[in-house]
């Protein structure tokens, strides 16, 4: 039988706030363990919540960018539960009325021609609080509570269960990453926990219409392992089944040293997490008016500065999105054009030698050594011919390890190209007359011949000579 | 002296006829006196206080004294004040300082006033006899062997015995009202949203208020005038401008309508109750109100109703007492789950264990339509019959409580006997409306005690200043609000 695979993603995104959702600590990461819990944290008698306005326009922002209702309306609920590091014994999060409603995000999943797109429906996104850490072992037979961390604003975007495989469901939660930096309501700093996703996966015969029993993969904080976690709980899941076993919906994690999903607790053991309104905590009122004042501070979005490059620019679909990618790409493209450059070089430099730096390096386009007036000015060099574009590589290197400015660069290394036609009329006078085997060749009507005769101009001109004009002279001498 | 209103105290203190550290002195005597019998106070703390009362004295020398700068006030022990054990009344706070000045307690300290000490009530303020605090029972001055009502039963004892000139309460469904009533008081509930709840432990948050506990509504607006006002602190505490409750006491009543709600003197009403609540509306009449019947016709449901509500909201404001960052942990435990278990089996009485589990009921998968959304309907339905009888009557009145105060042990082992208490008062905390109570009289027990029975007046929202103003003019033409429990001498 084929199977298909029905996935799902819900997503917590720390909001960058600088103080706690309902109360007025810090959210500063990596503090001394609770020097940043004030008696709110703490779940003190008698402290009550009050809502952080930025956080509420941090959920507007998001709304707005995934063309989301954002309700008039909607209400803080309590979640109840008993954990050390849930001071209240309750989390105040919203159930039935969540601040952000039905939205969507279109993808792209793959690349080259298997490249396609994909508008994944985005069914609610809710404001909450974080709760505290469990910190084990730091003494013996003791375990810690840091609650630094309790109260910190999250969101929680859910999607519908609209994604059909490993590879989009990665898609989505890099462009969710992407975008909620973009929007600048969250730093995306996975390793510290600011966007964390957990992930429904079913599967069903392919065909069918109806949903398989899901499982929930929690708290996966890598699009690495998140690939790898669904793609084993995918084969999982088909395997059980084939064997003739059955899916019971569960809770799972997935353990990054085997590559494995395993059961951490079964929906009979689930909490009732008996819901309310919250009592202490007014109905969240949103006005049109309040949408407007954040509508009227939002950046341009990706899809909009998309369509922009293409027209504006002329810049190809993919050029265009790749560009838009993430904001720091963005901003780095368009500061560089704005500096004078060709925005297609520019395109090809940061797309180019630029990302795969980027790459290598495991760094953010924020972190280059190569600001965007640096580029500028390179491509300046390439455009006005002073150098090549063989010569521009050598410089852009140079650069990058933090050897000097373009010219500096160009000057110390001399890499500045020959375009005086009687110093390069001399080179190519030398290299017929020493290479007059190759004339002949040429002229016996081997046009492999020519390009070999440009390749003894530049060498001799040690890669200096302009190469366009080695060719019209070498044409002309020829007789070509 | 004792039996001086706060007002004239307060005038003695402007005129220097006494210090705030001897009157404050003089109350402390007293209560070292009475206290270990009564016990209204769980918690005293003389150095604090007359510190105090030393720092009033200094603002009144200065001419920077208001009118309560240097009045010692009984603080009920569910505000959470600085450096004071604030226990709630329970054995799971027994040993809690609070590390922070509830509103109400910043309020009282930026007024010059001072706090006498911590007073007795209910666990957790839940409670109609006092009888479930932690720290003992607490007697009622007018008989020893009856209770003071509850949960605000310390406060209602401490200003009946004259251990304190006035002090503070929560009225969550009664908790005011009813001690004012059983011990012959004046008690007033503010409109939701007046008095800031921070700091205030929290029993059901969409029900609890504080407000003032005093011999008069003369001295009541004074404390009105201190307690009420908007905290940021608090999301549910109304920004409205500044009131001066005194402003209207003195208005004529020609011409008031008062609603008589016909369920409020149906079956369940004390006869004896009955009779002084009559004779009060008499009084009312030649004071030139008018009198109008009306209708409260979901009256009956407010009980059920709250009894879903309140216990739902306290189930979850009770969660954070798990025994990890603060109060009782018990000494032995297995496992994590085994610490919690046991340390709030310890650390809980039974009422409070009792409510938790209706309140964990009742918000269980399942239940949650039937009874928690269920009871909202109601709750609306409730306060639509107030906002209905608003429309034919200025101020309605009734008993307080249905009968006066009972015997200690009597209903201690009845809930639903206890419950039945705050059958007047209830709908009002769920409506958000103001109720106040004021001694009205008092009926015979049948071992030949007077007994105090309470009127209750209730306003329409934000209608304080006017139900001050109903309560002041018949304290100026009675006499039952200035009468003492004999043996507190």
């Amino acid at each position: 039988m084929e199977w298909e695979v029905v996935i799902g993603l819900e997503t917590h995104t720390q909001l960058q706030t600088k103080t706690k959702i309902f109360s007025g600590a810090s959210t500063a990461f990596g503090s001394e363990p609770n020097t940043q819990a004030c008696v709110v944290s703490l779940a003190f008698p008698g402290v009550l919540p009050v809502l952080n306005q930025e956080a509420v326009k941090c959920a507007i922002k998001f709304g707005l960018a995934v063309n989301a209702e954002i309700a008039p309306r909607s209400v803080f609920a309590r979640k109840n539960y008993f954990y050390p590091d849930l001071p209240k014994g309750y989390q105040i999060s919203q159930y039935e009325l969540p601040v952000v409603g039905k939205g969507s995000m279109t993808i792209q999943v793959g690349s080259g021609d298997n490249a396609y797109e994909k508008t994944i429906r985005i069914t609610r996104a809710h404001l909450e609080e974080d709760a505290g850490k469990s910190v084990h072992g730091a003494q013996e037979g003791m375990s810690g509570i840091d609650l630094n961390r309790a109260g910190t604003p999250l969101l929680e975007i859910v999607t519908e269960p609209d994604m059909r495989s490993a590879a989009e469901a990665v898609a989505y939660a890099k462009k969710l990453h992407d975008l909620v930096q973009w929007i600048g309501i969250c730093d995306g700093n996975m390793q510290e926990g600011s966007f964390r996703c957990d992930v429904n996966v079913s599967v069903r015969p392919k065909g069918s219409d109806k949903l398989g029993t899901r499982r929930e993969i929690k708290n996966l904080n890598s699009f690495k392992f998140m690939q790898q976690a669904i793609e084993f709980e995918t084969q999982w899941q088909i395997e059980t089944l084939e064997d003739g076993g059955s899916i019971h919906q569960a809770t799972v994690l997935f353990n990054p040293d085997t590559g494995e999903t395993r059961a951490m607790r079964s929906k009979e053991e689930a909490n009732d997490y008996r819901y309310f309104p919250d009592p202490d905590l007014l109905p969240l009122a949103i006005s049109e008016n309040d949408i407007n004042t954040v509508k009227a501070r939002m950046p341009e979005l990706p899809e909009a500065m998309k369509a922009r490059f293409e027209a504006q620019f002329g810049l190809a679909h993919y050029d265009a999105n790749a560009l838009t990618g993430s904001r720091g790409t963005a901003d780095y493209f368009v500061a560089t054009v704005n500096e004078g450059s060709d925005a297609k070089l520019v395109a090809n430099w940061v797309m180019g030698s630029i990302s795969a730096k980027l790459n290598a390096e495991d760094k953010d386009i924020s972190a280059s050594p190569i600001s965007p007036s640096g580029l500028a000015s390179l491509i300046k060099r390439i455009q006005d011919g002073t150098i090549s574009n063989n010569a521009a590589k050598q410089v852009f290197e140079a650069m990058w390890a933090g050897e000097g400015d373009a010219d500096q660069i160009i000057e110390s290394k001399g890499l500045k190209q020959v375009s005086d036609t009687g110093a390069i009329e001399a080179i190519v006078d030398e290299v017929l007359a020493a290479n007059a085997s190759m004339v002949e060749e040429f002229k016996a009507g081997k046009e492999k011949a020519f390009n070999a005769l440009v390749g003894q101009a530049m060498k001799a001109s040690k890669g200096k000579a302009n190469p366009a004009q080695v060719n019209e002279i070498l044409k002309k001498k020829l007789g070509a | 002296m004792i039996n001086k209103s706060l007002k004239q105290l307060g005038a003695m203190l402007q005129g220097k006829e006494i210090s705030s550290v001897e009157l404050t002195q003089e109350f402390l005597n007293r209560i070292d006196r009475l206290n270990p019998e009564i016990n209204a106070f769980i918690t005293l703390d003389k150095d604090r206080t007359l510190s105090q009362a030393r720092r009033a004295d200094e603002m009144l020398s200065a001419g920077k004294g208001t009118a309560l700068t240097g009045l010692p006030i009984g603080q009920k022990d569910i505000f959470v004040a600085k450096g004071w054990r604030t226990t709630c009344g329970s054995k799971m706070l027994e040993t809690f300082i609070g590390p922070y000045d509830a509103d109400i307690i910043e309020r009282f300290d930026a007024a010059g006033a001072v706090n006498l000490g911590k007073t007795n009530m209910d666990e957790f303020a839940m409670g109609s006899s006092n009888e479930t605090s932690y720290f003992g029972k607490v007697q009622n001055p007018w008989d020893r062997n009856r209770v003071p009502g509850g949960s605000s039963g310390g406060s209602a004892a401490a200003v009946a015995a004259r251990l304190c000139a006035a002090a503070t309460g929560t009225d969550t469904g009664g908790s005011i009202r009813q001690p004012a009533s059983l011990c012959g008081l004046s008690g007033l509930k503010p409109t939701y949203g007046l008095a800031s709840r921070f700091g205030m432990i929290a029993f059901a948050s969409s029900l609890d208020q504080s407000g003032p506990m005093a011999k008069s509504c003369e001295d009541m607006a004074l404390m009105m005038n201190v307690i009420t006002g908007f905290d940021k602190r608090d999301s549910t505490s109304l920004n409205r401008e500044k009131e001066d409750y005194t402003r209207a006491l003195n208005k004529p009543l020609a011409g008031l309508k008062v609603g008589l709600p016909k369920e409020y003197f149906a079956e369940g009403l004390g006869p004896e109750v009955a009779k002084v609540v009559q004779e009060a509306i008499v009084e009312y009449k030649k004071l030139g109100a008018q009198i109008v019947d009306i209708s409260l016709p979901n009256t009956q449901l407010s009980i059920p109703v709250y009894y879903v509500l309140a216990p739902a909201e306290a189930s979850s404001n009770l969660s954070r007492y798990d025994g990890v960052r603060y109060g009782h942990r018990a000494k032995e435990y297995g496992d994590l789950m085994d610490m919690y278990c046991k340390s709030r089996a310890e650390g809980f009485g039974a009422e409070v264990k009792r409510r938790i589990l209706i309140g964990t009921y009742v918000l269980s998968a399942g239940y949650y339509d039937a009874y928690y959304l269920k009871a909202q309907q109601i709750r609306r339905l409730i306060a639509q019959d107030f906002e209905n009888a608003f429309k034919q009557c200025d101020i309605i009145m009734g008993p307080t409580a249905p009968s006066t105060a009972f015997k200690t042990g009597e209903k201690a082992d009845d809930p639903v006997a206890m419950y039945l208490q705050d059958i007047y008062t209830i709908a009002v905390n769920l409506a958000g409306l103001p109720g106040m109570s004021i001694p009205a009289g008092f009926a015979p027990s049948e071992d030949g005690k007077r007994l105090p029975v309470g009127l209750q007046i209730i306003g329409n929202y934000f209608d304080e200043a006017r139900m001050l103003n109903v309560g002041h003019a018949y304290q100026q033409v009675t006499d039952w609000h200035t009468q003492m429990p004999e043996g507190i001498e």
